[in-house]
């Protein structure tokens, strides 16, 4: 049992072979786990995924800013846009909204016939009431009309939102939260079709203009 | 045998049920770093530790497909790769099945084929090794400190630039440690705790 023995010839082979069996075994299993070299980053993964795989969206009961209720599948038949927020949010959200807001008014057509709607749902429902959601809606000039910002009315109807969307909430230490930020699309049969980043406003648009005007 | 420890094997077993224990699994990853710093390098540690409980001529039977450790250090690059993406990082807090991957594949896949392969491989072997792995505390390092964007859905920005800040430091501890030992250290020379089980001639 020397060092000697491993030296031989054949054990330089093997090894050689072994190793690049390895290799290989290693490659395929990293081209798997980032979908072929491609999502590096969970939040890559969820595009990626979504894109291959649309999901089926839960009918979470919610309320908007005018106080009505209603479910997300209330809303199916239109194409719909969704972001997740909170209102107090100095932040991601601040964009988010600017981004909606933006959206709204460039898409004015298609919202005005109803085949295109915004959607903010908070992921704070006992800090943002109706009026806090009119509020946020108000900041960035939003006309209430294509845009409704909703709270989920219980935590079970949260957690499924955030799970079927892939939200990751985590409270920061100022009493606040980091989250992903992220434009949802839903097609008109209330599933998640694609997902844009923030400021992706005029991919968004090019996006949604043509499926509304084949 | 080390005679120091009672057994390594024992020594692997309790490692791995500690870092189960919910409380202390919460914690640590509770935080990038001390997932990636602390967690993730206990658990190769528990796997250097099995490796030095198995019987020599087990290992012996390996040897020739190792040679200079080189299979095993392959391996190991390849394993731990996997374990460096943020997707996995981020996974492995929050699917039960990735954690399960985590908890037997950085021990087995890792930890225990660098026990097994580290005596064997010669000077050329560990520096190659040795300087990929500084390499790599600097490129991981500086994407996590420069990046201005969140890698992981389960960390905040801050506490990736932590860990950033932390790699780039023990990358530069490697490196002069590195440099001390190539400088006034001797690198052939095996220390009493670099002896390779198979090596030790049985009484």
């Amino acid at each position: 049992m020397t060092r000697g023995v491993a030296s031989a010839p054949g054990a330089l082979f093997r090894t050689i072979l072994l190793s690049v069996t390895v290799l290989l075994a290693g490659g395929g299993a990293l081209s798997a786990a980032t979908d072929g070299f491609q999502a590096f980053t969970t939040e890559t993964a969820r595009r990626v995924s979504v894109r291959r795989h649309p999901v089926d969206l839960p009918a979470v009961a919610l309320e908007n800013q005018a106080g009505s209720r209603f479910t997300l599948a209330d809303l199916r038949g239109s194409w719909l846009l969704v972001d997740f927020i909170y209102t107090r949010c100095p932040t991601f959200c601040t964009a988010l909204g600017g981004d909606f807001a933006q959206l709204e008014r460039q898409l004015a057509g298609p919202v005005v016939r109803g085949q295109v709607r915004l959607l903010s749902v908070s992921f704070d429902p006992t800090h943002d009431p109706p009026a806090e959601l009119a509020a946020y809606v108000r900041r960035f000039r939003g006309r209430d009309g294509g845009w409704q910002a909703a709270r989920p009315l219980t935590d079970d109807g949260l957690q499924q939102l955030t799970a079927a969307f892939g939200i990751t909430v985590i409270p920061d230490r100022l009493g606040g939260y980091t989250h992903n930020a992220a434009i949802h699309l839903v097609d008109p049969a209330g599933r998640l079709v694609d997902i844009f980043d923030l400021g992706e406003v005029d991919r968004i648009r090019e996006t949604i203009l043509r499926k509304v005007q084949p | 045998m080390n005679k120091r420890w009672p057994s390594p094997a024992l020594l692997a077993v309790f490692l791995v049920l500690a870092l189960l224990a919910p409380p202390i699994r919460h914690r640590l990853e509770q935080t990038m770093s001390a997932q990636m710093l602390v967690q993730i390098p206990l658990l190769a540690a528990a796997g250097w530790s099995l490796a030095r409980a198995f019987p020599a001529r087990a290992l012996a039977k390996v040897e020739p497909w190792n040679h200079r450790g080189i299979t095993g250090l392959v391996l190991i690059t390849v394993v731990a790769a996997i374990w460096m993406l943020p997707r996995s990082l981020d996974a492995a807090t929050s699917h039960p099945s990735m954690v399960a991957a985590k908890y037997l594949s950085v021990p087995l896949l890792i930890g225990w084929p660098l026990g097994v392969s580290w005596p064997l491989a010669g000077f050329v072997v560990r520096g190659v090794f040795l300087m990929e792995f500084v390499a790599t505390f600097f490129r991981l390092g500086w994407l996590y400190l420069i990046s201005p964007i969140r890698l992981c859905n389960n960390y905040a920005l801050d506490d990736q630039q932590r860990l950033g800040r932390y790699m780039l430091a023990i990358g530069v501890g490697l490196l002069i440690w590195l440099a001390w030992k190539l400088v006034w250290g001797r690198f052939e020379s095996f220390s009493s705790t670099d002896i390779h089980p198979a090596a030790i001639p049985q009484p």
